[in-house]
Formats: C-alpha cells, sequence, structure tokens
C-alpha cells in the first residue's frame, strides 16, 4: 500500500436525504411560448419527469361555436391558433364545404392555397425566430420578424385585418383581392424573402452554439412518433414523408409541385431545418399560384351559401332577402358528421363538425396539432437538461390558444 | 352524388366498408359511409379490441383524434368518436361507441399513449369515465372546476367567475352575475326549421299544401304591374333627394 491516503469525506447529515426536487416550469415564462405550466420533476439539473399542466387559456371555443351559425362561428378560429389564422379556417370551411357539398370556384381556391402557404410562411417565421431565441440568439429573430410583418400587412390588404382575418368562407373567400398586392406578393417572394431569409439562416444554421443546442435532443423514433400522434414538421423529421397537402390534397394543391423535407435524426435540429426548407417550399407554391390563378369570381354561385355582392343588393330584392336571411338565420347544414383534418403549419389541424341540420353546429371538436405533440413532452425530455427542456418546446411549436381551445 | 367541395381526399373508400365490417364481425353495431367518411359504431365493451385489429390487421397506424358529443335525450346520452388515421393506406375512418354518465369506456392507452391526453379531455368536458386510464385528471378546466362543461345542460356562462379582489389580496371565485341577461336568438324562419303552434294553427289538421314553391326569379313573377316594372328597371335616382334638417344646431 503506497503512503497515499484518501481522505474520506465526513458524512454530512444532509447527504442521505437529498432527492429529487420538483419545479415549477412557467405558467408564466418567457420560453414556455404562453401559458403552459410544467412541473418538473428534477435531479440534478436532469429532468426524470414532466407533468405539463394546460388548459391555463382555456376559453370554450366548441362550447361557444355550438351557440352560433356557421358564420359566426367561423372568426373563433383565427383566435384559437393567433399565430397562423387562415390555416384553421381553412379546415373549418372545408368541413362545411364537405358537408353541403358546394363547388368553390378555381380562382378562390387557389387564392385560399396562396394564403394559406403565406400563413405557413408568417407562422413558420414566428417559430424560428422564437426558437433561436430561446436558445440564445437574439438578431435572427428580429430580422424574421420583419418578414413576418411584410405577410401580415399582406393580410391586411386582402382582408382588412393583420391578424384575425376571417377572410376564409363557405364557398370561397370574403373578398377577391387587388391585382397589385398579387404583384407585391410576387416581387416579395423573388426579392425580399429569400435575401433576408437567407441571410438570418446563415447566421443560426451552421452555428455551433445553435447546433450544441438542438442537435441530438429530444430524439424520437419514427414509432413514437406514430403512437403519439404527431403529425406536421415533427413526424416529418422522424423520417415519416407525411403530408397532407400532398397525400390528401384539397383545393388546387394537387396540381402544385412542392417537394416534402424529410429528417433523418428526428431531433429537434431536424425538426427546425424543416421548417427552414418548408418556408422555401411554400414560396414556390406561392409562386405556381400566382403564375396560373385564373380570373372569375372568388365565391360559390350557390346564393343560400355565399352573400351577395353590395352592388347587386341595391338592383335586386332577391339578393336583398338572401343577405338578410344569411346574415340573421344563416344556411342550414345538411344532417351528417365530417372530420375534415388540412396540414396546418404546425401539423394535422382537424375538425369534427357534427350537424343536425339547423343553422348551427351541433358540435364542433376541433383537433389541435399541439395537444398531442405537448403530452410527449414528458418522453422526449426524460434524460434531458433543465435548458434543453426550452429548445424541444421552442421546436414542437407549441400555441396556447390553439392547445387550449 | 358526385363530389362538388374541394375538401380533403384520401384514398377510396370503395370496400373498405365491406372488408371493415366483415373484420369487427360481432364488435360491429352498425357501419355507414355518409358525406364520403366511413364511420363503424361497435360496442363500448370491445373498443380495444375493434381499435386493436384496426390498427395491427388493417394499418391505421395513428389514433388522431377522440372527440365527445352528448345528445341528452339518449339513454345513452355520449358519443365517443375515435378518428383513426392509416398512414400507409392514406385513408381514414371513424369509429363510435355510445356510453352514460355512470359507465366506464375502456381505455385505449394500452394501444396509443396519446390517448391518455384525448381521454383526460373527454372525461373533464362530458364527465365520460375511462377504465383503465390511470391519469384520468381534469385537463382544460380550472384548478378545483366543479361540473362537465361541454355538456349540453351545462350553461354557456357557466356558474362561477372570478376577479382580483383589492381587499383580500387575492383571485376571489364568486357566482356568474351577469349584467344583462344571457340572450339567444333563434333565428330559424318560422315557415322551415321550428315546429313551434302558431294560435289558431292546432285546429288545422295539416297545413295547407303548395304544389309549386312560388319564386320570384324575374321580373315578371313578382306581380307588379307594368309600370311598376318599368321604374325599377331604370334603376334607383342617381342623386337621391338630400335629407334637410330642420332643426338647427344652437351650439
Amino acid at each position: 500500500m503506497s503512503g497515499l491516503q484518501l481522505e474520506q469525506s465526513p458524512t454530512t447529515k444532509g447527504d442521505g436525504e437529498i432527492s429529487n426536487y420538483t419545479l415549477n416550469f412557467g405558467p408564466q415564462h418567457p420560453a414556455a411560448h404562453g401559458v403552459l405550466r410544467m412541473v418538473m420533476e428534477l435531479d440534478g439539473e436532469i429532468v426524470e419527469r414532466i407533468d405539463p399542466h394546460v388548459g391555463l387559456l382555456h376559453r370554450g371555443t366548441e362550447k361557444l361555436i355550438e351557440y352560433k351559425t356557421y358564420l359566426q362561428a367561423l372568426p373563433y378560429f383565427d383566435r384559437l391558433d393567433y399565430c397562423s389564422p387562415l390555416a384553421q379556417e381553412y379546415s373549418y370551411v372545408l368541413a362545411i364545404e364537405k358537408l353541403l357539398n358546394v363547388e368553390v370556384p378555381e380562382r378562390a381556391q387557389y387564392l385560399r392555397v396562396l394564403f394559406a402557404e403565406l400563413t405557413r410562411i408568417c407562422n413558420h417565421m414566428l417559430n424560428i425566430g422564437a426558437h433561436v431565441m430561446d436558445v440564445g440568439a437574439m438578431t435572427p429573430n428580429l430580422w424574421v420578424f420583419e418578414l413576418r410583418e411584410d405577410c401580415l400587412n399582406f393580410f391586411e390588404r386582402a382582408s382588412g385585418a393583420r391578424m384575425h382575418s376571417a377572410w376564409f368562407r363557405p364557398g370561397g373567400v370574403h373578398q377577391d383581392v387587388p391585382l397589385k398586392l398579387l404583384t407585391d406578393i410576387g416581387d416579395w417572394v423573388d426579392n425580399r424573402l429569400p435575401e433576408l431569409f437567407g441571410d438570418a439562416m446563415s447566421l443560426v444554421i451552421d452555428n455551433r452554439i445553435f447546433k450544441q443546442r438542438n442537435v441530438d435532443i429530444a430524439i424520437v423514433s419514427k414509432d413514437d412518433a406514430v403512437k403519439w400522434g404527431f403529425s406536421g414538421p415533427l413526424i416529418r423529421a422522424a423520417g415519416i414523408p407525411w403530408d397532407l397537402r400532398k397525400s390528401q390534397p384539397y383545393d388546387v394543391y394537387d396540381r402544385m409541385d412542392f417537394e416534402i423535407p424529410v429528417g433523418t435524426n428526428s431531433d429537434c435540429y431536424d425538426r427546425f431545418m424543416i421548417r427552414v426548407e418548408e418556408v422555401k417550399q411554400s414560396a414556390r407554391i406561392i409562386k405556381q399560384c400566382l403564375a396560373e390563378m385564373p380570373e372569375g369570381p372568388i365565391a360559390s354561385d350557390d346564393k343560400k351559401v355565399s352573400p351577395p355582392k353590395r352592388a347587386e343588393m341595391k338592383q335586386s330584392m332577391e339578393a336583398l332577402i338572401h343577405h338578410f336571411k344569411l346574415y340573421t338565420e344563416g344556411f342550414h347544414v345538411p344532417a351528417g358528421a365530417v372530420y375534415v383534418a388540412t396540414e396546418s403549419p404546425k401539423g394535422e389541424f382537424g375538425v369534427y363538425l357534427v350537424s343536425d341540420g339547423s343553422n348551427k353546429p351541433y358540435r364542433c371538436k376541433i383537433r389541435p396539432t399541439a395537444f398531442s405533440h405537448l403530452q410527449a413532452m414528458d418522453m422526449m425530455c426524460k434524460g434531458h437538461q433543465l435548458a434543453d427542456a426550452t429548445a424541444i418546446l421552442g421546436a414542437i411549436d407549441v400555441v396556447f390558444g390553439e392547445c387550449d381551445r | 352524388m358526385t363530389v362538388l367541395h374541394s375538401a380533403p381526399k384520401y384514398a377510396s373508400n370503395e370496400g373498405a366498408l365491406d372488408t371493415l365490417s366483415k373484420a369487427l364481425g360481432d364488435h360491429l353495431i352498425c357501419a355507414e359511409e355518409t358525406h364520403g367518411e366511413l364511420l363503424f359504431t361497435v360496442k363500448r365493451d370491445s373498443i380495444e379490441d375493434v381499435l386493436r385489429l384496426l390498427r395491427d390487421e388493417h394499418d391505421y397506424q395513428q389514433l388522431m383524434e377522440i372527440a365527445g358529443v352528448d345528445y341528452p335525450d339518449r339513454s345513452e346520452r355520449f358519443e365517443c368518436v375515435y378518428m383513426l388515421l392509416s398512414l400507409t393506406k392514406n385513408h381514414r375512418v371513424m369509429v363510435k361507441l355510445s356510453t352514460d354518465e355512470a359507465t366506464p369506456v375502456p381505455t385505449v392507452t394500452t394501444l396509443w399513449p396519446v390517448a391518455g391526453w384525448l381521454e383526460r379531455e373527454i372525461f373533464d368536458m362530458y364527465g365520460v369515465l375511462f377504465d383503465g386510464n390511470t391519469d384520468l385528471r381534469r385537463i382544460l378546466t380550472d384548478y378545483g372546476f366543479e361540473g362537465h362543461p361541454f355538456r349540453k345542460d351545462f350553461p354557456l356562462t357557466g356558474y362561477t367567475e372570478l376577479r382580483y379582489s383589492e381587499e383580500e389580496k387575492r383571485v376571489v371565485y364568486e357566482p356568474v352575475e351577469l349584467a344583462q341577461d344571457f340572450r339567444t336568438f333563434d333565428f330559424e324562419s318560422p315557415w322551415e326549421g321550428s315546429n313551434y303552434v302558431l294560435p289558431g294553427d292546432e285546429k288545422a289538421e295539416q297545413p295547407p299544401q303548395v304544389d309549386k314553391p312560388k319564386v320570384t326569379e324575374n321580373a315578371k313573377d313578382t306581380g307588379a304591374g307594368k309600370k311598376a316594372e318599368e321604374k325599377a328597371a331604370k334603376g334607383t335616382p342617381a342623386d337621391p333627394p338630400a335629407m334637410v334638417n330642420k332643426k338647427e344646431d344652437k351650439s
């Protein structure tokens, strides 16, 4: 035995009693993306268990919808996921159209696809910016917010409202857009978007710190992604090429030529990169829409569904009656139930609409994207550090207006 | 019926109804296809077997949603609708069961972990119990909330409201007090949707039938005279007579 003797530290009284401790993350936390409370059980800095408490923003939207006519219920959808309002309206109007079986004119279909993709860019700008800020970068967020602002200005010029547009209507869209708006969107997609977005992303994509915070964080296997009901960028990051725009096309998506980015590693970095690529693909779709969009009506010619033009009302008694009836009683929807899901920027956003044949929905169940994703928080965070929880949350892209409804 | 709408188009339903009905066998109560959607009503107790069968043998890998619906007039008032998605077949089906306040539904958390919160939500909103769900807590409503708000007999305004009390320095809960009574308007046309009896109508056994509904698609149908038609054809005058304000503003 050598002369070296290891000194035994005297056992202090508290040592044996140190156990896991519980920490409240939120409900007011800048990285919680809203009002999320996560009760975390930590072992040192390692997350052992997470119990997300949602519902702090529950407003009973689905119940309120049951008391409104079909048209009056539409603006509630803007207020669900307030980062991508038009994408929520999309599912709802398609569900009504499916029950009514009304035909939507081609121009309206193109306009809806165009603005749905603009919404996707708008949403991803917010998420990409928030995600990089969650892991410590400041500048890219400020830059991409400029692009988001541009998108919101386009919405304002189309509908009159920056965020809560209520512009998609059963049977088409509310109003036609001026030609100048379309040329401006085209100009923006050709010049400003690739330039500024490229600049902002050049700061992030190969950034050492950003990669350290995201690569190999929260790897989810294909199997798990399916079992936990993942959709949107999260299921694509897991390597499953699943996009409702491609596999279950609605409106004119089947005419669009675009690609689905798919991840290889299924970590937070992949989820981020998929959103980056989706922005570019959305720009492609927008360009095609602008090139192919025909002239013509922007709402269904079914007078019992879409209201008459104001000018028409000055001349025609019939139009006046239709207008009055549509905005008081509303239209009646044949009895039945449909589940319509579209690819919102965050994943599968579904509406289960039950009609009893009256002018109000009997039940309108909304399938939020974040609800399933957030449920997997515990599974994804297990064994990661506390600081990774913000990166994981940022990569899920959760908005509580939608999650809590 | 020809499909005119442009809602999401997934793989054709052709044959799926028969194949799946046959596969479900005794579990099935009724299978139907409405509005282009397949809906299977199954026995409550066999929901787990049904969904396992659909998942393992018919490739419906994902459970996207469970929706609760309340029909207060039925003896089993609640419906749970399970939305399944097949990623490989690119197809959707709905599976439905019914239950009441007291009878629990077997959980499907054994098949999909995602069912955990979906079942919790239905429990919270409707009070449907799920047998086997180990974590059946409230999820969307407030801590300590009572009642199940999405039931049709739960008032839209709820029972309690909360505010921050300056005196007590905390949030206090109080019974709902509305400055104006809650109003619902029934805009349904008395000629079609509604079924109330107008005074005097009860004497007639059946309302008088009309062979051809009256329409006013063109000017002839309106029944107005030729003079009125000519006047109408001219349209409204370009500058209507200005309103004369007789009251003078004295300020």
